[in-house]
């Protein structure tokens, strides 16, 4: 862990497809899903050794087309769903699919890496088709992974499948439209963590609209959020009404739900539009942004988070743990002595020569993440030590 | 004869005495104060030449010694001149006796007569004497008489005295009784002085005698009639009508009949106060006339209504200083001689007097300057400074003037406070009105620009230019116009102008600071605002944009430094340490200029992308047919960018560019052979190679920032804009999937915007890069890439 310099993993296709293996807590390791229309599209399943700082990679083959959308299981580490583009002589259409990986035994065996002219497939386990003929945009996974539903973003609809113990067959639930104005379609959509994940967030647009599954009513909506397309959307894994937005006016847009006329902060770092942001799952004040112009940016919203002060470490807890006791004791004094965090920017990372359209935190490490640009690169970085340190102290 | 012997005699009386005759003439001598008591002797005997005093020989001397004279002569003389001698002496003896006797002879009868007279004078006194001793007798006799008189009469005089004291006490007695019917008449003849003047007279007494039956009554009398006395002079003092001459008449008797001079105070300042508080009704009325929150009576004549249509600031002013002021200070000064002046009261009196009188006018000066402070305040809508500024100046003058009648009290600093005020709402006024002036021209601006625009070109191309000079010069001159009003605030003959506590703050804090420099601050607040409008639905039309940026850069380069200047040259600004810098203002109005003209290029370039977005996501590029022609839309933004870039060079200078040629043809030729450099292995290279090649050529080339702040230049503006657009177009490229003609399609479009943007922008190679990068995109998206012959692109271009 000497050196803090990024992990670069270059793919042969272009891909524009990222996530972390949600399920998978122990490891680091990401999904990449590549996107050519002439050759066999791949899922590279990245694992990175945060020790020996060295990624260990097995490719999949994708039999279907080129991948636009890659999510994880939250329930099963080995599911994933891809949106995929299917181009027939006339006609492109996108389809989602739910896919394993192959081999319940441990993937990074060396004999499978090195044997790379014949990669494995990755198994079919069954389409997730809406009841008519729609582009699926993206898929979610429920958040909480207690429940095997999922969730698709179709152009003009939302639908949501239930999956069976074996996830071999996808069933609709239920399904609604969502009337945009004028033609706008969905283009992106959150699931929301709390409320009993029963509201997702959606954009289509300029707009953001809150919407309850139980009822597929319309809880809220941010009309203009941004002055542009809006591109992204996060939830802040910690406080329930907070939601963060990016898109085509340079702009990140943090938002408390409940009341949307105005941005609780706005963040204009990137000179291109933004293409993903992301709340750390575990310090809420670190957000990761990544732009076509080809950066990705770690913010500190320290003002917006659920630790708005600094970490609050409480003396009370060395009851608990005398041994520790004063350990906690001094950390407690060093964090009061820090001046409270501010905002503002922790660390731009220009390894992207390409539009970087996927960023992504790690599941399993708080302080990893990985970004995809347009050219195939990934750049798996961590948060810079001195901020880590802020934050844990 | 007998006068003979008698002069013989006498002589020999004369030579026998000899001695004895000498002194009696010494005697004489000293008696008669002669010195020379022997020159009658000398004359006579004719020889003045001897030495008479000490000389022996000198026949005339005193010391004469007839033995050694003769001696002497007989010694000296020859016996003719003896004989001579003798002869001499002989005629001289017989002259000398002759002469005695004509003496003798001459005094002889007032001898006589002498005798006579003393005679008579004895007789005389002898009678006297009888007479003398007559009137002693009777004088004796009258001592006597008058003795016995006096005693007779001695008890009868003190009676007398006694008489008299009694007749005193009792005329004092009568004036006791007659009082209470002369003090009736003197109240009824409303001579208060006298009953006044005979009560303090008679008051004593009556108090001295309190006890006795009879003057209780008299006593009591009294006081009832006094207490009458002391009602009416009350109710007098009251009375409204009455002068302060009468109230001085009436609190000095008051004051003598022992009213205690606090409640006089009191009473005389609240009897004051019923005065001013009408006077302050009126401007108070006044006010709520002017603001017309008081209409005037429906019942009242229309000429009337007229003239309580509210008075203007001067007249109010004036109407306050001539009642209220002057009403104030009669009050004052009337109190003074009362209470204050009075030389028989004593300290602590006096400084409770004081108190009160100074308390009293503090509090209704305060309700004066609050009704002063509302008026100037209600001074807003009208333009002209003079009125107020005479107003202002009268009320200070004469706040001046009260000042030294009440020394202790400094009416002068609330005074001064009030015309700052006023100064300084002139001056709030003032901006606020250039603020909407500002508006104003912005609107006047926007209305051009959505107007039709006129025929004829020349016009057009002129116009945004002619707006910017037109809001400038009306901008300019309405400031000047305002600094030129506010001047009138610091005229010469303005009192309160000359005060270096209202004219420094005036000038430096009020004109500087809250009029120039907050316009200007104003101008880039509301730029800046501009900028910053959310969502495009209120989109400001960009040629405003264009025109306030310039507007703003203008300001930094030349307005702000002339206004400021006018300003303190005009308004004699000295103190230039507190106020805002030059340098700040400058560093504003360059930040908004270059804001302003960022977010036109963000607009501008929004536009065009807006247009190039719709145009790639609408389209089935799987299935369009093979290219023809140029697309409309590549058509239609390079007119718009041509349009951009007229409007931007009508404000704007045309810049630097990296590399110049002003041969279009030349770029061409270029453009192919790289094109055709590359062609070959888009089409036959894997495509791992493709990613790499399209890799390494980023590692030479900078990167690109695509809205990064541009320069305040034509080219650079327009470089912003296409570079926004071109961006916006490989974006979009990137999320579609093409067909074979669809790329073609692509291919002839950059080519097309390849042939017509370079002359806009700064570095050629800009465009030509992300023109490549698009094809590239394309190419990537393909399912069938074959491109299209290059020569058929230009053709194509050519035509269309």
């Amino acid at each position: 862990m000497e050196d803090e310099a990024p992990v670069i993993y270059g793919l042969e296709f272009q891909a524009r497809s990222l996530c972390a293996q949600e399920a998978e807590t122990d490891n680091i390791r990401f999904l990449v899903g590549t996107q050519s229309l002439r050759a066999e599209n791949q899922v590279h399943y990245i694992d990175f050794d945060d020790e020996n700082n060295v990624i260990n990679k097995t490719v999949f083959l994708h039999r279907e087309g080129e991948i636009w959308n890659i999510s994880s299981s939250t329930f099963d580490a080995s599911l994933l769903s891809t949106c995929f583009n299917k181009t027939s002589d006339a006609k492109s259409e996108l389809r989602a699919a739910v896919w394993q990986l192959p081999g319940t035994a441990d993937p990074f065996n060396p004999s499978a890496d090195d044997t790379s002219s014949s990669h494995p497939h990755l198994q079919f386990k069954c389409y997730l088709t809406p009841e008519e003929h729609s582009d699926v945009k993206g898929v979610l996974w429920h958040p909480g992974g207690d429940s095997h539903s999922v969730i698709g973003l179709c152009e003009d609809k939302i639908v949501c499948w239930d999956l069976d113990s074996a996830s071999s067959s996808a069933k609709v639930t239920s399904s609604t439209s969502v009337e945009g104005r004028g033609q706008h379609k969905l283009t992106c959509g959150r699931w929301n963590p709390h409320h009993n994940c029963n509201q997702i967030a959606t954009a289509n647009d300029t707009s953001i609209r809150g919407i309850d599954l139980r009822s597929m009513s319309q809880v809220y909506q941010i009309e203009s959020a941004h002055s542009q397309m809006v591109r992204d959307l996060d939830f802040n894994p910690n406080k329930q009404y907070y939601l963060v937005s990016c898109g085509d006016d340079c702009r990140v847009k943090f938002w408390d739900t409940r009341n949307v006329t105005v941005p609780l902060k706005v963040l204009s770092e990137h000179s291109h539009w933004v293409w993903s942001v992301r709340y750390n799952h575990f310090h809420d004040q670190l957000v990761l942004t990544s732009s076509s112009d080809s950066r990705v940016i770690l913010n500190s919203v320290v003002s917006l988070s659920s630790e708005p002060y600094g970490r609050l470490t409480e003396k009370d807890d060395t009851d608990d743990a005398e041994n520790e006791g004063k350990k906690y004791v001094t950390k407690t004094f060093s964090s009061r002595n820090h001046e409270p965090p501010k905002d503002g920017v922790i660390a731009t990372y220009e390894e992207h020569e390409d539009s970087v359209y996927a960023v992504d935190w790690s599941s399993a490490d708080p302080w990893t993440f990985a970004s995809l640009s347009y050219d195939g690169r990934v750049v798996i970085n961590r948060v810079p030590r001195s901020e880590k340190y802020k934050i844990l102290l | 004869m007998v006068d003979r012997i008698d002069r013989r005699s006498s002589q020999n009386i004369n030579e026998n005495t000899a001695n004895e005759e000498r002194r009696h003439r010494r005697d004489l001598k000293t008696y008669y104060g002669l010195e020379n008591g022997d020159s009658d002797l000398k004359g006579h005997e004719g020889n003045p030449h001897m030495p008479f005093t000490t000389d022996p020989c000198n026949i005339d001397g005193a010391i004469f010694q007839p033995q050694t004279y003769l001696s002497k002569l007989i010694q000296e003389r020859s016996l003719t001149e003896l004989m001579d001698e003798e002869q001499k002496m002989v005629r001289d003896i017989r002259g000398l006796d002759s002469d005695m006797q004509t003496l003798v002879y001459e005094n002889y009868n007032k001898f006589i007569s002498a005798t006579d007279t003393i005679r008579k004078m004895k007789n005389d006194f002898r009678k006297m004497e009888d007479e003398m001793d007559h009137l002693a007798s009777n004088m004796s006799a009258i001592t006597e008489f008058s003795g016995n008189i006096s005693s007779t009469l001695q008890d009868r005089r003190q009676k007398i005295t006694k008489l008299a004291g009694v007749h005193s006490l009792l005329k004092k007695l009568q004036f006791l009784f007659e009082l209470p019917a002369r003090l009736n008449k003197c109240i009824e003849i409303e001579a208060f002085v006298q009953a006044v003047r005979y009560y303090t007279k008679a008051q004593r007494v009556l108090h001295q005698y309190e006890h006795m039956p009879s003057f209780q009554g008299i006593n009591t009398d009294c006081e009832a009639i006094i207490k009458q006395l002391r009602c009416k002079l009350r109710e007098k003092f009251r009375q409204k009508e009455s002068t302060a001459k009468q109230l001085t008449e009436c609190v000095d008797l008051l004051l003598q009949l022992g009213e205690p001079a606090e409640s006089l105070c009191d009473e005389f300042l609240s009897h004051a106060k019923h005065k001013l508080d009408e006077d302050l009704k009126e401007l108070d009325k006044q006010i709520k006339l002017y603001s017309g929150e008081l209409n005037p009576g429906h019942d009242e004549r229309p000429a009337q209504a007229y003239i309580s249509a509210g008075m203007d600031v001067l007249e109010f002013v004036d109407s306050g200083c001539n009642g209220f002021l002057s009403n104030i200070c009669l009050v004052i000064a009337s109190y003074n001689d009362m209470f204050l002046n009075r030389p028989q009261t004593d300290e602590s009196l006096d400084t409770i007097a004081l108190r009160k009188l100074v308390l009293f006018v503090n509090e209704l000066m305060e309700q004066y300057f609050n009704f002063v402070r509302q008026r100037v305040q209600l001074e807003k809508e009208t333009g002209d400074n003079t009125i107020l500024v005479r107003a202002l100046d009268r009320f200070h003058r004469r706040l001046q003037a009260m000042n030294k009648l009440l020394p202790d009290t400094d009416f002068s600093r609330a005074g001064t406070e009030i015309v700052s005020r006023g100064a300084r709402d002139r001056v709030a006024h003032y901006l606020q009105s250039l603020k909407q002036h500002f508006a104003d021209c912005l609107t006047d601006i926007r209305q051009n620009l959505a107007a039709p625009r006129l025929v004829g070109k020349q016009d057009h191309s002129a116009r945004l230019a002619e707006l910017l000079s037109n809001m400038q010069t009306s901008v300019v001159e309405q400031i000047k116009s305002v600094l030129g009003n506010l001047q009138a605030f610091i005229a010469s003959d303005i009192t309160f102008a000359m005060k270096p506590y209202f004219r420094g703050p005036f000038c430096s804090q009020d004109v500087r600071e809250g009029l120039v420099v907050a316009f200007v601050k104003h101008v880039c607040t509301v730029c800046n605002d501009f900028c910053e409008v959310p969502g495009d639905k209120t989109m400001s039309p960009p040629a405003l944009l264009m025109i306030l940026s310039r507007f703003c850069i203008d300001l930094e380069n030349a307005t702000i430094s002339y206004l400021l200047s006018l300003a303190e040259e005009q308004f004699m600004v000295e103190d230039k340490a507190t106020v805002t810098a030059m340098s700040e203002l400058f560093a504003m109005a360059k930040d908004t200029g270059q804001r302003l003209l960022n977010h036109y290029v963000r607009v501008q370039g929004l536009t065009i992308s807006q247009m190039l977005r719709k145009s790639v996501e609408t389209r089935d590029w799987l299935n369009t047919i093979e290219p023809r022609n140029v697309r409309a839309v590549m058509k239609r933004v390079v007119e718009d960018i041509t349009a951009i870039d007229m409007q931007v060079g009508q404000l704007y200078e045309e810049g630097v560019r990296k590399e110049r040629s002003s041969d279009s043809s030349r770029r061409t030729h270029a453009l192919s052979a790289t094109q055709q450099n590359r062609r070959p292995q888009w089409n036959y290279a894997p495509s791992v190679d493709n990613s790499l090649m399209s890799n390494i050529q980023k590692l030479f080339s900078e990167k690109i920032e695509i809205f990064s702040a541009v320069e305040f230049s034509k080219v650079s503006v327009l470089t912003g804009i296409v570079k926004i657009s071109l961006k916006t177009f490989l974006e979009c490229v990137r999320l579609r999937t093409f067909g074979k003609y669809g790329l073609q399609q692509i291919q002839v479009d950059t080519h097309y915007l390849q042939l017509y943007l370079w002359r806009f922008v700064s570095d050629e190679n800009l465009v030509q890069v992300l023109l490549d990068e698009i094809v590239c995109s394309a190419v990537h998206r393909c399912v069938e890439p074959a491109m299209m012959e290059p020569s058929v692109i230009d053709l194509i271009c050519e035509r269309g």
